[in-house]
């Protein structure tokens, strides 16, 4: 049987297969269909200081093997969480990791402090793609400088791990991950959802009622897989893998190109156990292959050797 | 979450496609644990393609039990309805469910059941009309179709008619004729459970405020997990302050007066 346990900035994960936020609810919604305990940890959806009814109809639109949303981080707001929601989380054996979305460096500062002072929060992940609105709606995330201002102000705030989910809408987005390293963040999430957009050619309307939208799902796989390339050689701190994972095939290149873990997001809209299933597959493969350590493909890619033939194309 | 029922997901074997209608077809497979659980309103889920294309589940309302033989209808109007007119008997076919509020039948203070449905709004009706009956309930149905071709009157009991086209029944919407008929022959305690295009809908909610008839309507829109952890089909709430329901948790059924339609 193969290690599949990892530490997290000194979070002790069961296996590397996490749920990503907004996928996965506040972790109840799912339970008659998967046992959340068989996963490495649950990211929460994200909360915000105070509730938000998210955006109208229409909020999300299948694509080719994927799809867009824009939910507009629709949440309880963390005091609801804490009364209502965290109570189920502290009773599953799982780690925790709350998301946390805010419009300022203050609100990020102040949900953080709540849930600190609870128990069954064992980590913090930063949803950075929202807007500012103390800059006139720019969201945080394109904006490096606003990254390691986040990442600052909230190190102190907590020893638990901080993580901070990174959006692909950048053009180098390793700067980012080294801006989250330089300012004592523990770990990155790579990637969030990439913008993009449809339209109903009958109406001409657009067919999100925000116009744009974030892509998830498979079609973005090759997409992440590549930023997870890029900044897992910029940085020594661990790097989440998420984009359009849905088997143990998936999730072993996202290993292998260099995420220290990953996780699913769209995949439970299909099966809430496919994290399951993927952390069983990737132990499996590692007995099959004699691997002791499922540790040990973390950044294993061999680029010395030329091109590998792969069997899915013929 | 639902309390009705618990949800899960089975791997169920394909009894056969059938014709039901011109381009309208029902899709039949059985699953002993999801045909004993599912109530009238509720919906399956299901996996079309075990591929990653088309990525998502597609919601179908329960048309038919039979034992533990499911029946849905459908339109094919996309990949995902193509593929499931090519299901041969035998099949595998990944179903979650039940999935969403169903109809309230067992509520008090009512003693006819009116069921009015457009297009393929019929599908939730037959299981309901069983329901109903067997609870002692008077039926009474309206069912109302673009064209004679496209209605799928099967499991009904004696539905009054109207197309839009006068190919069949009444010329006109089946809300003009049910309530035409429901004013010249009032039924004693009503209660509406509708269920077809939002547009047929308000009208159907109009006509029962107008009347002070209970109404309970089941929606359809887009959803993409089926089970609330998408936020993805959000349904406005009644009241000042604005709020959504989800579709397919909170509903698909709401009674009129907790949405705003």
């Amino acid at each position: 049987m193969a290690r599949t346990s990892f530490l997290l900035a000194g979070l002790e994960l069961k296996n590397r297969v996490l749920v990503a936020s907004g996928t996965y609810g506040y972790g109840d919604d799912c339970i008659d269909m998967a046992d959340p305990a068989k996963l490495g940890g649950l990211i929460t959806k994200s909360l915000s200081l105070k509730p938000r009814v998210g955006n109208p109809p229409v909020r999300i639109v299948e694509t080719a093997g994927g799809m867009l949303n824009s939910i507009g981080l629709a949440n309880i707001g963390v005091h609801r969480f804490v009364k209502e929601r965290l109570p189920f989380l502290r009773s599953v054996d799982t780690a925790v990791i709350a998301n946390i979305a805010a419009s300022t460096v203050e609100e990020y500062c102040e949900v953080l402090r709540i849930l600190e002072g609870e128990d069954g929060i064992d980590g913090f992940e930063i949803n950075v793609s929202c807007p500012n609105v103390m800059e006139g709606g720019l969201t945080f995330g394109t904006n490096c400088g606003a990254v390691a201002d986040i990442t600052r102000r909230l190190r102190p705030l907590t020893k638990k791990p901080l993580l901070v989910k990174l959006t692909p809408n950048v053009t180098h987005i390793a700067e980012f991950a080294r801006a989250v390293e330089g300012e004592g963040g523990d770990a990155v999430s790579v990637i969030n959802t990439l913008i993009g957009m449809a339209i109903d050619v009958r109406t001409r309307k657009p067919v999100l009622s925000t116009v744009t939208g974030g892509l998830s799902g498979p079609a973005i796989k090759p997409v992440a897989l590549a930023k997870v390339y890029e900044v897992a050689r910029s940085v020594r701190i661990p790097v989440l893998g998420i984009g359009g994972i849905t088997t143990a095939s998936d999730a072993l290149e996202f290993l292998i190109a260099g995420a220290s873990a990953v996780q699913i997001g769209t995949a439970n809209f299909v099966d809430p156990a496919a994290g399951i299933k993927v952390a069983a597959g990737i132990e499996r493969y590692c007995d099959e292959n004699g691997i002791a350590d499922v540790g040990s493909l973390v950044g294993s890619l061999d680029v010395g050797k030329g091109v590998s033939i792969l069997d899915s194309w013929l | 979450m639902n309390d009705h029922s618990k949800m899960m997901i089975d791997l169920c074997p394909v009894e056969g496609v059938r014709t039901a209608g011109e381009g309208i077809f029902a899709l039949s497979f059985s699953s002993a644990a999801i045909s004993r659980s599912v109530r009238p309103g509720q919906f399956l889920n299901l996996r079309v393609e075990e591929s990653r294309d088309p990525l998502l589940r597609r919601p179908f309302s329960a048309y038919r039990i039979d034992g533990n033989v499911i029946e849905v209808v459908f339109n094919v109007v996309g990949r995902g309805t193509a593929a499931m007119r090519g299901k041969k008997k035998g099949d595998l076919l990944d179903v979650m469910g039940p999935l969403g509020r169903p109809f309230d039948t067992v509520s008090l203070g009512y003693d006819s059941g009116i069921l009015i449905g457009g297009g393929l709004g019929v599908a939730p009706l037959p299981l309901l009309t069983s329901s109903l009956k067997k609870e002692g309930k008077q039926v009474v149905t309206f069912l109302g179709a673009r064209t004679s071709a496209v209605l799928v009157t099967e499991y009904l009991q004696d539905p009054h008619i109207a197309t839009d086209d006068g190919t069949r029944g009444f010329h006109g919407t089946v809300v003009d004729l049910a309530s035409a008929t429901l004013r010249a022959h009032p039924l004693s305690r009503p209660r509406i459970f509708a269920c077809g295009p939002t547009p047929m809908l308000r009208a159907v909610a109009a006509f029962a405020r107008a009347e002070g008839i209970p109404c309970e309507v089941s929606l359809e829109g887009p959803m993409g997990c089926g089970i609330g952890i998408c936020q993805g089909c959000p349904v406005e709430t009644a009241g000042d302050e604005k709020r959504y329901a989800l579709m397919c948790k909170d509903g698909p059924t709401f009674d009129i007066r907790t949405i705003k339609i």
